[in-house]
């Protein structure tokens, strides 16, 4: 630990980080197919896949958070086996992780030697510690005030000090996990800088993204994974945006693939074919809300919202949707689509633009408010929003209508109301559970996402806002709720659908809007648009390149 | 259930250990509390503001919030509701009666609306406000009992007030308080208002899952508030019937620490506002029964409290009951245990 300026000098091993044929299932998923990679000194290896590509599993092995089910881990030429990441940090490997493991009110100093403290008689040599930090941070160019609390710095320099906590164990790699996820622009470009800078001193960079535009810009060799293989082995000198995107989104080798080509159809052969609306007149022209003559439901101009750190997650976003069309929203996930969500029901304060409903003014308007003016509302997160896990199926299947009638009536409930409206929901959407007065906990979570689903369509709504809205669930209720999603449309209800799944908004939308970091960068014919050109879209080539 | 016998039972082995009588002390205890009209009238005097302080942590409970100021809620109600039941002369009992344990509700109510104001506006933990807020309310409760409100008759130098007038007073008939049939009424309207009203679909959402209660379009801030406002107006009536109804005045450092009964009482009911009623005649029969055991056989009151305390960690800690219980349980009793292992809250 002493010697750590001096490690990364010393004579270089030929490959710093490799795995060979590395193969991990959880349960039947196969997250890992004989994946192998390879990190040389001095070189940035980007991982680039879409979510559930097997990026995270991939290095999770590869820092003993994982033990392979197959395959071997090499660090600096010598074959290892992991069983924990402390094996991994002592072999030199050194992780910054996605969500920061630093203890915020404690200073940056303390931060970078916690765990591994500088001592004299038994206490910590503060003075020592903020020395070899001073001296880290001033070789690799890592500018962070070492005496502030780390909850005081912005994001971006949060992340430094994760960096220096790493190269402080004279990490000699570095396996950075979407370190730019959480960043702004400006950061980011910061970042790819001192990426750049560490590996001149000789460190190897591992860096997981699904951003195109990083991967051209600071990788040297590239590593494309979908569906835990890996899809290509390239540099940048040999390919382009559009070639990566083709490699990551895939084509006919995609499971879901099928559902693509067929146009919006259901899920597999047992799903009846729910094409009605683009039989009869395959309306071929609705890649804008002023083609159709339907009036405009959701109206966003301009709206702007932040996220949870305060960063500016939607920026100045103008979208619209019109009855009976269904407009999904494709995006990389953290480009600002929940706090879109969010501010548009009245969950997040928004701190500038106007949201329309049905004509009427719902900016700044609360959730109650929201829901009264008839906007339904599938929550991304069942678990956190959609339901109230120790109520009762009846209750949740009232959860934000209990105030109505005829579920209420001068501020009594009335139980028998709301239980017959329980058990209609039960079965109308299908809702497996014994009886409406189980607590919603005990259902599945395909079964809890039909209850909120029947919930929020038990009511008269404009509007429905679908929120990942078959996220982890089996195959037939993601089939039972495209179904009802398609109804809905077609009974004139306008639906705005947000999914992180490429397949699910291809599937379902009638207009696809492309997000990109907090905008709607393009909107596009799902049945004109090819995977690739959307693909490239969310990877932010629209922006990137300019065009 | 399990947890009180626990409880007995230890307390059993302690008694017996000091080589007193376990039955002659057990019976002496019951009989002191329930032998006779007046052992009765104690037991249910002494349930009263048991009752009151539990609801009052029960129903804050409900809306996820640990009230633990039911001390202060009690003292201000109680000192509020004496000054009232003092000071305003010659009006009639229908009237003088209502108003005085209205101020005692509304001074409690008040009380507990700081700490939930707090936690709603600034995220202020109630837990640390409301036990701050106890002492504020002692040393103020003190100050109006040894200052302006102080009875002068006399050479009274006593820090209390004068007797509260006839017409304030909680009537009591045969061995059956009035106070205590209010506790009762208070404790069937707490399970009205949290399962029967919308406010309760209210509150218990915010208690159980706070997102998705904002979800539901509930304001989360009024929620907490208004609670912590009902848990105050609950002890604050349980302090003004003890001072109307018990002692006929208010009289400083005579309530301290049965506001903290309540929480034990909480506690024990699993916050479920009817079980607080017979968690509050438990309690307060093995307080009314206490000196008679001591006359009778002995033991020493303090038993009591150990007894208490026994079964409030059988309560807390219900994976030492499971245990326990599982050496003597049929193992194919799997309801059972799930209720025990439920735990407190959630």
């Amino acid at each position: 630990m002493a010697a750590s300026t001096a490690a990364v000098a010393e004579t270089q091993p030929e490959v710093l980080l490799a795995g060979h044929g590395i193969t991990k299932h959880f349960g039947s998923v196969v997250a890992n197919d004989d994946v192998s990679v390879e990190l040389r000194p001095g070189r940035i290896l980007a991982l680039l896949g879409e979510n559930g590509a097997g990026k995270s599993t991939l290095v999770n092995v590869l820092f003993g958070l994982h033990r392979p089910d197959a395959g071997q881990v090499v660090i600096a030429d010598e074959q290892v086996e992991l069983s924990s990441p402390h094996d991994a940090i002592a072999r030199g490997v050194g992780m910054v992780h996605q969500h920061f493991q630093l203890v915020p009110p404690m200073s940056v100093v303390r931060n970078i030697v916690l765990g591994a403290e500088p001592r004299k008689l038994g206490m910590i040599d503060v003075a020592q510690a903020r020395r070899r930090v001073l001296e880290l941070a001033d070789r690799f160019g890592l500018h962070v005030d070492p005496d502030a609390a780390v909850e005081d710095l912005p994001v971006g320099a949060q992340q430094r000090v994760e960096i220096l906590k790493a190269l402080y164990r004279d990490a000699r790699v570095l396996i950075a996990d979407e370190p730019t996820a959480v960043l702004t622009p400006q950061e980011t470009d910061h970042l790819l800088d001192v990426l750049r800078g560490l590996t001149d001193q000789g460190v190897g960079i591992v860096f997981i993204t699904h951003k195109l535009r990083e991967v051209m810009a600071a990788a040297d060799d590239i590593v494309v994974l979908r569906e835990g293989k890996v899809v290509g082995t390239t540099t940048p000198a040999e390919t382009s945006e559009a070639a990566l995107a083709e490699l990551m989104v895939g084509r006919a080798v995609d499971l879901h693939g099928d559902r693509f080509e067929s146009g919006a159809t259901g899920v597999g052969s047992a799903a009846p074919v729910e094409i009605a609306p683009d039989d009869p007149a395959p309306v071929p022209e609705t890649t804008s809300a002023e083609d159709s003559g339907q009036p405009v439901v959701l109206d966003i101009a301009g709206l702007c919202a932040d996220d949870d750190r305060g960063q500016r997650a939607v920026d100045e976003l103008t979208l619209a949707v019109r009855a009976g069309e269904i407009v999904g929203v494709a995006g990389v996930e953290g480009n600002g689509q929940r706090e879109l969500v969010e501010a548009i029901t009245g969950l997040r304060h928004a701190t500038a633009g106007n949201v329309s409903i049905s004509d009427r003014d719902a900016s700044g308007a609360r959730p109650r408010q929201v829901t009264v003016i008839g906007v339904g509302h599938i929550p991304e997160d069942r678990a956190k929003h959609g339901l109230i896990g120790s109520y009762s199926v009846a209750d949740n299947s009232v959860l934000n209508r209990y105030f109505k009638r005829p579920f209420a009536a001068g501020g009594m409930l009335r139980r028998d109301r709301i239980d017959s409206h329980a058990r209609d929901v039960v079965a109308t959407f299908d809702v497996r559970t014994p009886d409406v007065e189980s607590p919603a906990d005990s259902l599945s979570g395909g079964n809890k996402q039909k209850l909120i689903v029947g919930r929020e369509f038990s009511d008269e709504i404009d509007l429905l806002i679908a929120a990942q809205p078959t996220r982890g669930i089996d195959i037939g209720a993601i089939e039972f709720i495209w179904r009802r999603i398609r109804e809905r449309r077609d009974e004139g209800t306008a639906v705005l659908l947000v999914s992180a799944e490429l397949d699910e908004v291809l599937a379902l939308s009638d207009r696809v809007a492309v997000m990109y970091e907090g905008r709607i960068v393009a909107t596009v014919d799902p049945r004109t648009a090819t995977r690739e050109e959307i693909g490239l879209l969310m990877a932010g080539a629209a922006a990137g390149v300019g065009s | 259930m399990a947890s009180v016998v626990l409880g007995l039972v230890l307390g059993a082995v302690l008694i017996a250990v000091q080589g007193h009588s376990v039955s002659s002390a057990y019976s002496a205890l019951v009989l002191g509390g329930a032998g006779d009209a007046d052992a009765l009238l104690r037991t249910l005097q002494k349930a009263t503001p048991l009752v009151f302080g539990g609801l009052a942590v029960a129903f804050a409970f409900k809306a996820g919030l640990f009230n633990i100021g039911g001390q202060g809620q009690l003292l201000v109600g109680a000192a509020f509701a004496a000054g009232v039941g003092f000071g305003l002369e010659g009006l009639p009992l229908v009237v003088h009666l209502p108003l005085a344990l209205l101020v005692g509700a509304a001074a409690g109510a008040a009380w507990g609306a700081i700490a939930g104001v707090l936690k709603a506006t600034s995220g202020a933990h109630e837990v640390i406000v409301t036990i701050m807020l106890n002492f504020v309310a002692g040393n103020l409760t003190d100050w109006l009992a040894a200052n302006p409100w102080q009875d002068r008759s006399g050479s009274n130098i006593i820090a209390r007030t004068p007797l509260v007038q006839p017409s304030a007073e909680i009537p009591t008939w045969g061995w059956l308080p009035a106070g205590f049939v209010l506790a009762v009424i208070a404790a069937f309207a707490c399970w009205f208002i949290l399962e029967r009203t919308t406010y309760g679909f209210e509150v218990r959402s915010v208690g159980a899952n706070r997102h998705a209660a904002r979800y539901a379009g509930i304001s989360v801030g009024w929620i907490m508030a208004s609670t912590m406002a009902v848990a105050g107006l609950l002890a604050g009536l349980g302090g003004a019937i003890e001072s109307l109804g018990v002692d006929g005045r208010f009289e400083a450092g005579v309530n301290v620490g049965l506001g903290f009964e309540g929480i034990t009482i909480a506690l024990l009911a699993r916050t479920n506002p009817i079980a607080v009623i017979p968690a509050g005649l438990l309690v307060g029969l093995m307080e009314a029964g206490a000196a008679k055991m001591q006359f009778e056989s002995g033991v020493a009151p303090e038993i009591i409290d150990v007894i208490q305390a026994l079964i409030l960690l059988f309560v807390a800690a219900p994976l030492i009951v499971r245990w326990l219980l599982r050496l003597r349980d049929r193992p194919d009793a799997p309801d059972r245990r799930l209720t025990l292992g439920a735990g407190w809250g959630r």
